[in-house]
């Protein structure tokens, strides 16, 4: 029996690397995916049915009925939420559920605590099994408090970074306070209070909590990146604890991709990691502003010219931003492409790697309107061509065009690489009204004399605009 | 010398490991941006294999243990919540990366 849950197991593992290596290829991503989840089941009913610890484990009816029932209860609940949610919302329901992963490692460690703590009492062995326990669940807590403070700061709960005095030389201490109590526990544990553990449990919490809210929406993305790598990291020490093959590749897996992912948000940003988490950010914005008195007027569009200017242009580029989002627009978009492709205009989409809350988050959401794949063009390769562009139609995009990420060394942005819309011919704007972007700076791109504002919601403002071109 | 002495113990391991890492910088090396969020979800899914260790703990957990099975019995909860939210969602996002 050991030899097929070994042999599970070894599919479990497998399925893992094929899968995940395959979600990177856009045709394979789904079969993929698909992979991944058959062998997570096989793992699964291999361990309910065929784990055995020497003689230890006892399978009772009513023990697999709960299990069975916790299983059905999370089935349900996760299916109809996943099933559901928007896309616009997915980004905060990956962090949700990236929590309740961090939860899972965290409950197993308060649960196993005890019977490790009685093992290094009778037989003075055990320190490394305790060790694990205590990292899996001091890493699986700070990342359940930390995606749950994600979660609210993406749906709009919680606006504002919320940064208590010091809170940088805080945070530090407190990791320091975290760090020195967990290794205490470890090696004390056969002295101290079973409830010891729970303290830790609650200083994690709160180190999890302050560790992200200082942190600005807009960088969001990075922190559940990295609470992703963490969430992996604290399987992994699971892994380490039942010597469980899979618990170990799945973890190591996740944790090692999603640090690389996570620097290759932070390189998309140019921003180093510790900046985003340290947070200079918001320090310079005071500076930018001061001066927005003298940068000229600001010029809007009409519909009906807007509607001319766009039939008539031979290339047109769109820029997204995650005010499209919002405002649910994606589908008029995709519309008013395909009446300008139908007029025999050439239409691009202009995909800035950090576009919207999430890398990607972009490209998932023009899908969704069914926009053709090779319609989205990245950064790099869409640069070049801004030149012999007509028009760039910028819709609730804002800072990943700001040209004062490569001319001003005061703005907060300095660095970034953007898209270089002001080469184009001439640049619309669609926006709601003249507020700042999600970096709260302002953006010199709307005095260029060959900008014109599009204001209104971008829904409204585009349905308006198609039903114009229509009537040319 | 103790530090040596688990070096050489848990040499397999240590292996494991670090080729594990390899993998997972290789896996996703070269990824284009566009699936960035996607992996991101997928990859999040995958770690939910930590419910493998909740079931551990639910089996090993003596009967007549009702705190532990409560806790292991929410452990299975929420990493199933983590396994199935991440597989479910990620097939949504991609379903709409497939060609036309």
């Amino acid at each position: 029996m050991k030899g097929i849950l070994e042999i599970s197991y070894l599919i479990g593992s497998i399925t893992f690397i094929v899968g995940l290596k395959m979600m990177g290829n856009a045709k394979t991503a789904r079969k993929g995916n698909l992979i991944g989840a058959f062998g997570m089941t096989v793992a699964i009913l291999g361990t309910i049915f065929l784990y055995e610890k020497e003689g230890q484990t006892s399978r009772e009816f009513f023990k697999i009925a709960l299990i069975f029932g916790a299983i059905a209860i999370g089935t349900a609940i996760g299916w109809i939420t996943a099933k559901k949610v928007e896309m616009t919302k997915m980004p905060e329901l990956v962090s949700m559920f990236n929590g309740m992963g961090g939860a899972c490692a965290a409950l197993i460690g308060l649960t196993e605590f005890p019977h490790v703590a009685h093992q290094i009492q009778e037989t003075g062995t055990g320190y490394s099994s305790m060790a694990f326990i205590i990292a899996g669940l001091v890493i699986g807590t700070i990342s359940f408090s930390g995606s749950i403070i994600a979660y609210l700061k993406l749906a709009g709960k919680m606006n504002k970074p919320i940064r208590l005095p010091q809170y940088n030389i805080l945070n530090n201490a407190l990791l320091l306070v975290v760090i020195v109590f967990s290794a205490y526990v470890v090696l004390q544990s056969t002295s101290l209070p079973p409830a010891i553990v729970w303290a830790l449990f609650v200083v994690a919490i709160v180190y999890g909590i302050l560790f992200t809210i200082p942190i600005g929406g807009a960088d969001m993305p990075v922190v559940i990146s990295l609470l992703n790598s963490f969430t992996g990291l604290a399987a992994a020490f699971g892994g380490f604890l039942y010597d469980n093959k899979p618990m170990l590749t799945g973890g190591i897996l996740v944790g090692s991709a999603g640090t690389l992912l996570t620097l290759a948000m932070c390189k998309a940003m140019n921003r180093p990691l510790s900046n985003v988490i340290f947070g200079a950010f918001g320090g310079g914005s005071g500076a930018a502003g001061a001066d927005a008195g003298e940068k000229g007027t600001v010029k809007d569009v009409q519909v009906s010219d807007l509607a001319v200017q766009l039939n008539y242009a031979s290339k047109v580029v769109i820029v997204p931003g995650y005010g499209l989002a919002v405002a649910q627009a994606q589908h008029v978009i995709h519309e008013l492409e395909k009446i300008l492709e139908e007029r025999g205009v050439e239409v691009k989409y202009a995909i800035h790697p950090v576009a919207g809350r999430m890398p990607g988050h972009m490209n998932v959401l023009l899908a969704e309107s069914n926009v053709e794949y090779d319609k989205l063009v990245e950064m790099e390769d869409i640069n070049p061509q801004f030149a012999q562009t007509d028009v760039v139609l910028v819709v609730g995009a804002n800072d990943v065009v700001n040209p004062a990420a490569k001319v001003d060394p005061s703005s907060p942005i300095y660095g970034m690489p953007i898209l270089e819309v002001e080469n184009a011919k001439n640049i619309v704007i669609n926006k709601r009204s003249m507020n700042a972007g999600y970096a709260g700076i302002d953006n010199l791109l709307f005095y260029n004399p060959k900008t014109s504002m599009f204001f209104g919601d971008a829904k409204k403002a585009l349905t308006e605009l198609v039903a114009e071109i229509k009537q040319l | 010398m103790e530090i040596l002495n688990f070096f050489v113990e848990n040499r397999e391991m240590i292996y494991f490991i670090v080729l594990s890492i390899f993998v997972g910088i290789e896996v996703i090396g070269g990824v284009p941006t566009v699936l960035h969020t996607p992996l991101m979800s997928g990859a999040n899914a995958i770690h939910g294999v930590v419910i493998v260790g909740a079931i551990i703990v639910m089996l090993d957990t003596e009967p007549n243990n009702i705190l532990g099975l409560i806790l292991g019995f929410l452990a299975v909860i929420l990493g199933t919540l983590n396994v199935v939210g991440g597989f479910v969602v990620t097939d949504r996002m991609l379903e709409m990366f497939k060609k036309k």
